[in-house]
């Protein structure tokens, strides 16, 4: 099935190139603008399967349309958001999701900012450390008698 | 025999380039005066026989002989001549010359301007930024050749992509490379540096300019890549977290960081061992970027070039000179001397918290960038990584980043007053809260955040006034005394003004247009009319129209305002000649507080036309932030004091007045 879609998204590519999108149609819009406006949010949390990067909300490719009537239709039969996406999900796998699910494969991903935030911080604290004491600390007697007569020199 | 005359000036380029890496350098090494010298003559050599080669290429497409492979392919003898001549970048041989090409501006440039550096740190420098050449001049002819030639010659070429001919797109990857690539000069510098074994505030001096003015091109180019985006693509969308934009961001975030770490070290002599570390990450990431974009490993909108050979090719030049640039730092980082100390509530500390939070943004965009090849790779899983995770992740970051940025100048260096400062902000939080007040007062609709948001960036924008009131003591001197401190000002200091001036701005915009679109979807006939913010949008007709190598509906629309006509737009639905491609044109109406944008679709089952109306609000601040932020840069390098080397070390010894 991958290969299948990775070889139509292929022969789509070479067809149209980029396409400029006019994405959701006029006809394909719900009557109540509450639902719409729910699906227009759901839509834009989904691929165009066909498409490089670019949401099914974004797109004019027909494969982008069926999911945006798909998208509805699953409104207008009472589902949640949640229950909407997870059936597309079943449906067409995780690909189709352009902000992946928090799970074991994407930790990384989504511990990124806050593991490079912390290691940063971490860093900026070790080197920190070493320098706070090492600039307070007493001179050795060498020292003191090195700054008198330094200052001894400019007295003059 | 033109297009031959630009392959061997190519191949001549390669043996020079390879002179210029070993010779200068070898001498630096025994300090022989003679051998460092043929750096210079070599780096400019090089840059003229690279740009015959160039100009060879660019003589192909403007008299469209497609007797070569490279304009047969991607030219036509219809295309417009502006068009032609963008063609040589718009296609992956060409585009990798033009690579080649600023490499070689930039090296040849140093050669020429840089007669205040140190002799072996010149030969040195300019032997790197050979070596760099030398990689990308042996990838240009090994496996991107834009002169090979076709025989028997096709009649006609197979065009250049319509979507891509236009003024602002032909004419950003200049730009947008000289941006990237630009950066390699602060590469060559952190790597001749650890070779020498010296990094002192006068290297962060000579650096910064050829940093500064990298950062200048890089923002102009993503800023006029996404207002290309904004009218040609037909959605309004202004940013997409496209794997290619994201090739140029990361750069961007970290040339940022770059900028303000080396001002650090040129004031204070601190952060010398992060800047040159954060020179190298740099320009790395200008090479993921070029592997991403040139490698076709990730195919996206922008995408041209898909070939393995090609990617394993640039992959192994980024593991060469990130890697072997890495492997130096760690042999030689720890003889660098640290330098100046600062408490945490400082100048140096905010900018510390400027690079934390940029380099975090930056690795953010990377990870999410490459994440799902690399997953894909090890476990064959396949996910996607779009436009919700980057504004989920990318957003908090700049948040306290925006929030801090006011108070970074305020505070003097090595050790700052918090509360000083923050009084001395009182009316830049003044304007924020009554920006938010305004803002809900105005708007009933979006999200509750949005206002906070704009908030922000006025914030951002009154704290760049303030500092600048502060430092000609606006309000407590006399008039004449305001007048001679505001010309005596460093030019730097008006080119932060302008720049941070531009991050608020930027921010006003994203926000303003992101939270308050207004959106129209309809099906509309002639006569038919719709109310978008005030306007009174009338659909009048559609007519043929036929341009130099397209057919084209062009459709009216009458927009009135309080029953006055203001502008009458003419979106329209092109359909290319070659290759046969539509492409749609915004009707736009630009005012001040917003764009009423109007794009025609398909016919109707019903009768009638798809037509979308927006009004986007203070979509423009968007990339008038960004032109102020470019004009900032401008005005920061026009500074005597950066164009002066050594002898600015001495004012640099100067006190500088406490704030």
């Amino acid at each position: 099935m991958r290969r299948l879609l990775a070889a139509l998204a292929l022969a789509f590519w070479a067809l149209v190139g980029v396409a400029p999108a006019l994405a959701v149609q006029p006809g394909e819009m719900l009557a109540d603008p509450a639902l719409e406006k729910r699906a227009r949010t759901i839509s834009a949390e989904l691929r165009c399967l066909v498409c490089q990067n670019q949401s099914i909300d974004d797109s004019d490719a027909p494969l982008a349309g069926d999911l945006r009537r798909l998208v509805r239709e699953r409104l207008k039969a009472h589902d949640t958001d949640q229950q909407v996406l997870d059936y597309i999900v079943a449906r067409y796998g995780e690909f189709v999701l352009l902000k992946p699910r928090f799970e074991v494969s994407t930790l990384l991903l989504w511990l990124t900012p806050v593991l490079v935030l912390l290691a940063g911080l971490g860093l900026i604290v070790r080197a920190a450390k070493p320098a706070g004491p090492s600039a307070s600390e007493p001179l050795t007697d060498r020292e003191k008698a090195e700054l008198n007569e330094i200052l001894a020199a400019k007295d003059r | 025999m033109i297009v031959e005359l630009g392959h061997f000036a190519l191949i001549l380029a390669l043996l020079v380039a390879v002179v210029q890496v070993v010779v200068p350098a070898f001498g630096a090494h025994v300090r022989d005066e003679r051998m460092m010298r043929v750096a210079e003559p070599a780096a400019i050599s090089q840059l003229l026989l690279i740009a015959i080669a160039f100009f060879a290429l660019m003589h192909a497409y403007v008299t469209s002989d497609f007797s070569v492979l490279n304009v047969a392919e991607n030219s036509h003898s219809t295309k417009p001549l502006i068009y032609k001549m963008a063609g040589v970048w718009g296609n992956h041989e060409g585009s990798m010359l033009l690579w080649v090409l600023i490499l070689a501006l930039f090296g040849a440039a140093v050669a020429l301007f840089g007669n205040n550096l140190p002799p072996t740190l010149k030969a040195r420098v300019l032997s790197v930024q050979a070596s760099i050449a030398v990689a990308f001049l042996l990838f240009s002819l090994l496996t991107s050749n834009p002169f090979v030639r076709l025989d028997p010659a096709p009649p006609d070429g197979n065009g250049l992509n319509p979507i891509l001919q236009d003024p602002a797109l032909a004419f950003h990857p200049p730009f947008l490379y000289t941006g990237y690539v630009g950066f390699s000069i602060a590469f060559s510098f952190a790597i001749a540096a650890l070779i020498e074994g010296r990094i002192d505030a006068a290297w962060a001096r000579w650096v910064r300019p050829w940093t500064l003015a990298a950062w200048m091109f890089l923002t102009i180019g993503i800023s006029m890549g996404s207002w290309w985006a904004y009218y040609e693509l037909g959605w309004g969308g202004w940013w997409f977290w496209d794997p290619v934009e994201n090739a140029s961001f990361m750069p961007w975030l970290a040339g940022t960081a770059l900028l303000h770490s080396a001002l650090v070290m040129e004031k204070r002599e601190a952060l010398k061992i992060w800047t040159v570390l954060l020179a190298i990450l740099t320009f790395s990431l200008s090479l993921m970027g070029t592997f991403i974009v040139r490698s076709g490993v990730l195919t996206s909108v922008h995408s041209f070039a898909v070939d393995p050979a090609r990617g394993v090719f640039i992959l192994a030049i980024l593991v060469f000179f990130t890697g072997g640039g890495l492997a130096l730092f760690a042999l030689r980082a720890k003889d660098i001397q640290p330098g100046g100390l600062f408490q945490p509530i400082s100048r140096e500390g905010s900018l510390v918290l400027n690079n934390l939070l940029l380099v975090t943004a930056a690795a953010t965009v990377l990870v999410g960038t490459l994440y799902p090849m690399a997953l894909e790779g090890l476990t064959g899983e396949k996910i996607s990584v779009g436009p919700p995770f980057f504004n989920m992740t990318f957003g908090p970051l700049m948040i306290p980043l925006l929030i801090a940025l006011p108070f970074g100048p305020l505070l003097a260096w090595k050790r700052g007053d918090l509360l000083g400062a923050m009084q001395r902000l009182a009316f830049a939080f003044l304007a924020a809260l009554v920006t938010v007040v305004t803002v809900y007062a105005v708007e009933h609709r979006g999200p509750w955040l949005a206002p906070f948001g704009i908030a922000l960036g006025v914030y951002v924008m009154a704290g760049a006034i303030i500092e600048w009131a502060n430092r000609v003591k606006l309000g407590s001197a006399g008039r004449d005394e305001i007048v001679r401190r505001a010309t005596n000002l460093p030019r730097s200091a008006y080119g932060t003004l302008f720049a941070h001036f531009g991050v608020g701005m930027l921010m006003v915009g994203i926000v303003a247009t992101s939270a308050y679109r207004e959106e129209h979807i309809l099906a509309m006939k002639p006569g038919d009319r719709v109310m978008v913010d005030g306007y009174q949008v009338t659909f009048t007709k559609v007519e043929r129209g036929r341009g130099p190598n397209y057919t084209e509906d062009i459709a009216d629309f009458n927009v009135k305002r309080d029953g006055e006509t203001v502008a009458t737009l003419q979106p329209a639905k092109r359909l290319y000649d070659a290759p046969p491609q539509p492409t749609t044109e915004a009707g736009i109406h630009a005012a001040w507080r917003g764009d009423l944008y109007v794009v025609i679709g398909d016919a109707q089952p019903g009768g009638g036309y798809a037509v979308r109306a927006y009004f986007n609000p203070l979509v423009r601040f968007i990339w008038l932030g960004a032109l102020f932020m470019f004009f900032g840069g401008g005005i920061s390098l026009s500074d005597r004091r950066l164009r002066v080397g050594a002898p600015a070390r001495t004012r640099a010894a100067m006190p500088v007045p406490a704030e």
